[in-house]
């Protein structure tokens, strides 16, 4: 069979595209903290490493208490506490947003590896036991239709979860108040400030859930995808992440479709023995697009205007 | 003033700030400053730049807290730590550069912070809607309240301001500047909105340095010079000069002193000049004049209709499509910047900080700036002669008075009038044929304007032809020896010196297009 028939086999296959829409998802929850947390003003580069913590504390908790939500939770937490960091750094302390977050991303995985080396006494972790793994959900009646069912209901739990972060971080955003202040203080801290609006609080609160989105994320791949912790197991899906965010113009439904992209990458690479192309090329195939589609198609991609910017009241 | 008035004036008080002392590191900004507004005034707050009336005026407004001192709003000592307290008090602030988020609705920002929302912290849209439409219906301004902020012309976006201080409740309206951005009938729009405000019961501060406006709108006056109040005036009862001395410390010259101007050959010649704007639309359209030695020629207009353009394209930092410019005999269309530099052209940049200088230079090095290369200042144009420029810079900061710490200071660190001095200093000291002067004067003291305005002037005198570019009017009439009215990217006359104002404002909105004379 020739590639475009191996191409057009596949992309009728149910389980390709269920497979496509778990990693869009996975990258989303990360994504989605980033548009939350830049939105406000502050540059996040470290999703890579709030996941990473996630993932890692998602399976310390799985193995302690063999309870996948109380896992998720303490991941969650772990991504939350490491976003408390960076908030802190670059919103009390003015430092440089970059350079906190590379300090971050760096930091999570000397953290992670020193701590999996340490508790598992140089074994690592073992594998996250039944009990523990996020488990597959199946829709009643919806997941029985034919390939649509396969696609949407057939999912794991984090993949509902993720899709209804979005529905909600867009409705945050971009129809309550909470949302527009979040915005103005990303746009223009000195007139919120000025409407009397808090700017601190507004920026830690969106840090904050940059981490904690992270962390779920963190937590979907290692007891809901791997089932076990592996040192720097995320390999840059939050970087990724990242990219999403600013392919998606800095809105949810943008960075999902970026993520449905790169998710569509991962799943060619792991449907490579079906085609006859190299893996490699296949996995930079989605990558390529991206940098096609950045470099003008799409149209220039603005930040909130005050990305990165530190507030500093009394600037005269 | 009488007993019994002094009783009903404390009663009027809408604002009362006792003995306000403001210190910075190293600068005492207010020190001990009295101020105080009656209920229903416009009341002028004047001097130069670096007084202390912005810093007076934060201190009201809750963004700076004051070192020492006591501030009574209508009578009752209040704490203002934070401009919700001041909105609280009834206090609302314009600011100069606009609070505004421009990629949101007129809606958001008015509401901003005071949104209303319905069931589940939604924002609530129609409410806002009618509720901005309610303000602006009951004191005569139009405004749409879904259009996107960054779209209006800057004097709606004004507009924007002052109702949003009205939305929450403002009696008191507090505006830096207001006039600093708008065009001339802008600027009188504005007035008739503040007339309205003030019958409408609302007390307004007006913060300014332009002292026409100070005689035209205000009541009374306060002026500050050097973080001290140094006069409170009745503007019925003053003048400009009067005010103008208080300001600056001694007497100033409004009007420019200077002979009739001796002209000699064609030093500048545009012949059809042709150029496109960044957008790449049409911004100059056949375009020609003359400037002669020994003459200025000014360029008046509304902004935008092609001024920055036409400038840019002289100075050889935009390119001509086609059209010639001539200096004396030879072509120099589209030559670039250092070639043109080099044949005797020298621009003073409207965008002073963009373009001007760079910032984080040091005064010495700004003022050598575009002349590095020469022997003068380099060693076969690689190492730099650092004792020649720092001499350079030594001998041009005292010629053209430029208040700097030293030398070495970042440009950054000076005031807007003092880094247009260094400009000026670079720019004149080439002695150059040609003079591209760009809003000589936006935005500085009326000192350094006097300064500014006898320098360019000498520097006709000695010879040199100037094309003035300025939005203000005044500038115009008083320094240019002849003045071509700019409107939508075509020189619509070429007028005498002596026009009026009124003449000019019809000519620069489009008026009287049919005498279109070539220059």
């Amino acid at each position: 069979m020739d590639l475009i028939g191996q191409l057009l086999h596949l992309f009728v296959s149910g389980d390709f595209w269920q497979l496509a829409l778990r990693n869009a998802a996975l990258l989303s929850l990360p994504a989605l903290g980033g548009v939350i947390c830049e939105r406000s003003g502050v540059v996040n580069i470290a999703m890579e490493g709030m996941m990473l913590t996630g993932a890692f504390f998602a399976v310390v908790a799985a193995q302690a208490w063999h309870n996948a939500f109380l896992a998720v939770l303490v991941a969650a937490i772990a991504g939350g506490l490491m976003a408390l960091i960076h908030a802190v750094v670059s919103i009390r302390f003015h430092a440089d947003q970059i350079i906190s977050g590379i300090a971050i991303n760096i930091g999570a995985i000397g953290l992670t590896t020193f701590l999996n080396a340490k508790i598992s006494n140089f074994q690592g972790l073992p594998q996250v036991d039944l009990s523990a793994r996020l488990p597959q959900v199946n829709v009643p009646l919806l997941s029985n239709i034919p390939f649509f069912g396969e696609v949407f209901f057939q999912q794991n739990i984090m993949v509902y979860v993720a899709i209804a972060a979005l529905v909600l971080g867009n409705i945050m955003l971009f129809r309550t108040r909470l949302g527009l202040r979040v915005r103005a203080v990303g746009e223009h801290p000195q007139a919120a400030d000025t409407a009397g609006v808090n700017v601190y609080r507004l920026r830690y609160g969106a840090v904050i859930v940059s981490g904690l989105l992270s962390g779920l994320s963190g937590a979907f791949l290692s007891i809901g995808i791997a089932y076990i912790f592996n040192d720097n197991m995320t390999g840059g899906r939050g970087y990724i992440a990242l990219a999403a965010m600013i392919f998606g113009k800095w809105t949810p439904w943008g960075a999902f479709g970026a993520c449905v992209i790169f998710g569509l990458g991962d799943a060619l690479g792991a449907s490579s023995g079906a085609l006859s192309v190299p893996l490699y090329f296949l996995q930079m195939a989605p990558y390529i697009l991206v940098l096609i589609v950045l470099a003008g198609l799409v149209g220039r991609s603005t930040p909130p205007a005050a990305d990165g910017v530190p507030y500093t009241p009394e600037a005269e | 003033m009488t007993e019994q008035g002094q009783t009903a004036g404390a009663d009027q008080l809408a604002i009362d700030m006792r003995a306000i002392t403001k210190v910075w590191p190293g600068v005492v900004a207010n020190d001990h400053v009295n101020f105080s507004v009656r209920k229903g005034e416009i009341h002028a707050l004047v001097g130069e730049n670096g007084a202390g009336k912005t810093t007076l005026m934060n201190i009201l407004y809750g963004l700076i807290k004051p070192t020492s001192g006591e501030i009574a709003i209508n009578g009752k000592i209040a704490q203002i730590h934070s401009p919700r307290d001041a909105i609280g008090l009834g206090i609302g602030m314009v600011h100069q550069h606009f609070m505004l988020i421009p990629v949101m609705t007129v809606g958001e920002n008015i509401t901003l912070g005071y949104e209303p929302v319905t069931r589940g912290d939604f924002y609530d849209k129609a409410s806002a809607r009618q509720k901005i439409e309610e303000l602006t219906h009951r004191y005569g301004l139009t405004l749409d309240p879904d259009a996107r902020t960054g779209d209006l012309p800057v004097g709606l976006q004004q507009r924007v301001e002052i109702v949003k201080t009205l939305y929450r409740g403002a009696d008191i309206l507090i505006l830096d500047e207001p006039t600093a951005v708008l065009r001339p009938q802008e600027t009188d729009e504005l007035f008739g909105v503040l007339r309205g405000l003030v019958q409408g019961g609302k007390t307004i501060i007006f913060i300014t340095h332009k002292l026409r406006e100070v005689m035209a709108i205000s009541d009374r006056i306060t002026v500050m010079r050097r973080g001290h109040v140094v006069g409170h005036l009745v503007t019925s009862e003053t003048n400009e000069q009067e005010i103008a001395r208080m300001m600056v410390g001694r007497d100033v010259l409004l009007r420019v002193e200077k002979t009739e101007a001796k002209t000699g050959s064609v030093a500048l010649k545009v012949d059809h000049l042709v150029a496109e704007s960044d957008r790449g639309v049409p911004a100059l359209r056949d375009v020609s004049f003359e400037v002669r030695q020994g003459e200025i020629l000014g360029v008046a207009g509304v902004e935008g209709n092609g001024q920055s353009e036409l400038v840019e394209v002289l100075a050889g930092t935009r390119s001509a499509t086609s059209g010639r410019v001539l200096l004396g005999d030879r072509d120099i269309t589209n030559l670039g910047a250092r070639s043109i530099r080099g044949a005797g052209v020298s621009h003073i940049p409207e965008d002073r900080r963009g373009a001007g200088l760079v910032l984080n230079y040091s005064v010495a090095d700004n003022l050598v700036l575009g002349r590095q290369r020469s022997e003068r200042f380099t060693w076969r144009g690689i190492v730099l002669r650092l004792r020649a420029i720092l001499n350079w810079a030594k001998r041009l900061i005292q010629a053209f008075d430029i208040r700097t710490p030293s030398p070495e200071a970042a440009a950054r660190t000076l005031s807007g009038g003092n880094q247009q001095k260094i400009i000026i200093a670079r720019e004149m000291s080439s002695e150059p044929r040609v003079l591209l002067a760009a809003q000589p004067t936006r935005g500085v003291d009326i000192g350094a304007i006097e300064f500014i305005h006898r320098r360019i002037v000498e520097q006709r005198d000695a010879g040199a032809a100037v094309l003035l570019v300025s939005a203000e009017l005044d500038e115009i009439r008083s320094l240019a020896d002849r003045i071509a009215v700019m409107y939508e990217g075509q020189i619509v006359s070429i007028e005498p010196s002596g026009t009026s104002e009124e003449r000019l404002g019809l000519l620069m909105t489009g008026g009287g297009r049919e005498e279109r004379a070539a220059g």
